[in-house]
């Protein structure tokens, strides 16, 4: 157990934003499901008891009857922005006074450093290339997410949990976010950071950095494994594989869309064109972490290899 | 004004006594006389002063009253340029902080920060090969508080960074990119690109080995660009060379160096902070014209689900 790696790694200036995140990520997650589970009991009581639901305010908030609906910006809500502002600039300070920005050597082209690492928030990019080709992820996967993010408001039909924390009526869309966002986005970067060394090398925290090490993992292509020998054969061999894993994830997909009684209703509400446009990216969102197990656990390099691309 | 000559009346009277005598007013008479009316005056605007919400200079600036009713407190902050964003008044519960997370306006606040510690910073930096490393070490060990100056631009653009996807989580968990405010989401994922970009823009301009390297290694993704890269799919069957690619436009050559550095200096400091300002406009403006933050909202329930309209 090598403990100054580790406080190495940790402590690089850079690498403070990550430790950050890897606390407050989880923290807000709690806070933010804590409230939905407390709206999820609410809607439930409101639910077995039609009468209820006709007087109650329907918030967890407090509520007496007489309050003002509405209460002016200022001062309670100038106050508050204030506040933060103060807070903001107090840590921001605090953080400056007592950690130096990193400022290595003059740019050398000849010298490559060795990791070389990109900005934090693009480490999950860069972890990404262990596992697709650049053009995959460096330029497909990045626009993919753009574009996905942006379609999310016109693929949810799901007309409830708008304004409001609340599990029960959005289980399909927060496991998808929370798997997108913290299981692959903050996860990779947290690899990427603490466990990716030299060359780029899996090392587990705790372990010394040896920039020695070799690394003797012969990746195979899935047809090799298959003993596909001919160039044509690999080519359709590839793309029969990739058509067998949309058509069964596609299957999957609908499955779990259509899990519960309340997910068939918002299943029903939905056009084709909804239903393909998330189909298409959340199959192409699952095969990073199938292509994750394949790399680490199988070895395999390539699915479907062929003279101009690969994947 | 009347009142002030009344009272000076007797004054004068008074001191005229000796001067009647003599048949005509002595010059020192005069003259004290004068004194005492300039006095009178001066003491009767001191006065006055002491309500300066009365005087032309105040109402001149702040164009409205500001005393303790109800509609004054909506005026100030309606007919304050900085505060007009605001609505005058609020839902009682949307000022919780538990709902918002603050993330969004202090999102705003860092950038502001930003903004204000890069144009400091902007007074001692020349983008070019020869002097930017020799400008950061400048800035760290000569310019007061010049380091304390990078070091709050370059935490400042962590936190933003983190803000900014913390904001979008918690906007997600609410579920407020649903209808009517799907758009304000897709401006949302816009400013979140371009705050990754601004960052990204930044990370080459001390010109050390850490940002070298990291644009290398970023940009370098550019190169496998389908179709419009070197290395890319495609790309080599289209005519794409190391010297008209894609890279070589973002970078202005084929490696990155002293018009890398340009490039990245100008999207940094002019380009993207415009971009992304109009951008923030918008994203601001759709808040209030899309009804305010949208909770927390009273919760809706299942069995009251209306049926979809149909197109």
């Amino acid at each position: 157990m090598d403990l100054h790696q580790l406080w190495t790694i940790v402590s690089l200036p850079d690498n403070v934003p990550i430790v950050l995140l890897m606390f407050v990520v989880p923290f807000y997650t709690w806070y933010g499901l804590r409230q939905a589970f407390a709206n999820d009991r609410l809607i439930a009581e409101l639910e077995a008891n039609p009468g209820l639901a006709k007087t109650h305010h329907r918030k967890t908030q407090p509520w007496k009857p007489g309050w003002a609906r509405e209460v002016h910006v200022w001062p309670y809500l100038l106050r508050i922005e204030f506040l933060a502002a103060i807070i903001v600039t107090l840590l921001l300070m605090v953080w400056s006074i007592t950690l130096n920005a990193p400022l290595e050597e003059p740019s050398n082209p000849t010298l490559t450093m060795n990791p070389s690492k990109a900005p934090w928030y693009f480490l999950g990019l860069q972890e990404m290339l262990v596992y697709f080709d650049p053009w995959i992820a460096g330029v497909v996967m990045p626009s993919l997410i753009i574009v996905g993010l942006m379609v999310i408001p016109y693929i949810d039909e799901n007309p409830l949990g708008n304004g409001y924390y609340t599990y029960q009526q959005r289980k399909f869309s927060i496991w998808t976010f929370i798997f997108g966002f913290i299981i692959l986005w903050v996860t990779m970067i947290v690899i990427g950071t603490l466990i990716r060394g030299p060359g780029w090398m899996w090392f587990w925290p705790g372990t010394t950095w040896d920039h020695n090490r070799l690394e003797f993992a012969v990746n195979r292509d899935l047809p090799d494994i298959f003993g596909i020998k001919a160039r044509i054969g690999k080519i359709i061999f590839g793309a029969i594989v990739i058509g067998i894993y949309f058509i069964v994830a596609a299957i999957g997909i609908h499955k779990v869309m259509n899990l519960t009684p309340f997910a068939r209703k918002i299943f029903k509400r939905m056009s084709l064109l909804q239903i393909v446009t998330m189909q298409v990216f959340l199959i192409i969102m699952l095969s990073l972490p199938l292509k994750i197990i394949a790399r680490l656990l199988f070895r395999i390099k390539y699915i479907w290899v062929t003279p101009w691309f690969n994947v | 004004m009347a009142e002030g000559n009344g009272s000076k009346g007797p004054d004068g009277n008074g001191a005229g006594g000796p001067g009647e005598n003599g048949g005509k007013k002595s010059p020192v008479t005069v003259l004290v006389e004068g004194a005492k009316a300039v006095q009178a005056q001066a003491a009767e605007e001191i006065k006055a002063l002491k309500q300066p919400e009365k005087t032309d200079v105040w109402k001149s600036v702040l164009r409205v009253k500001h005393d303790e009713t109800p509609r004054s407190r909506a005026l100030g902050v309606l007919s304050n340029v900085f505060l007009h964003l605001h609505p005058a008044k609020i839902n009682r519960d949307a000022v919780a902080y538990s709902y918002t997370w603050g993330m969004g306006g202090m999102t705003f606040y860092v950038y502001i920060t930003l903004v204000f510690t890069g144009t400091l910073l902007m007074f001692y930096y020349h983008p070019s090969k020869v002097v930017a490393f020799r400008d950061i070490l400048y800035l760290e060990h000569d310019v007061p508080f010049g380091k304390l100056l990078r070091n709050m631009h370059r935490w400042g653009a962590h936190l933003m960074v983190i803000m900014v996807e913390l904001h979008m989580f918690r906007v997600f968990l609410t579920g407020s990119y649903k209808k009517p405010r799907q758009f304000n989401w897709v401006v949302g994922v816009i400013l979140l690109v371009l705050t990754l970009l601004l960052s990204f823009t930044g990370y080459l301009l001390p010109d050390d080995q850490l940002g070298f390297w990291a644009v290398t290694v970023g940009t370098n993704m550019a190169r496998a660009t389908p179709l419009l890269g070197h290395d890319g799919p495609f790309g080599h069957q289209l005519g794409m060379t190391p010297f008209n690619d894609v890279r070589f436009g973002l970078l202005g050559g084929s490696i990155v160096d002293a018009n890398a550095l340009l490039r990245a200096y100008i999207w940094h400091c002019v380009a993207i902070p415009i971009i992304a300002s109009a951008f923030m406009v918008v994203h601001f403006w759709r808040v209030r014209k899309d009804g305010g933050i949208s909770g927390p909202a009273p919760v809706q329930l299942e069995s009251e689900m209306k049926e979809p309209r149909k197109l």
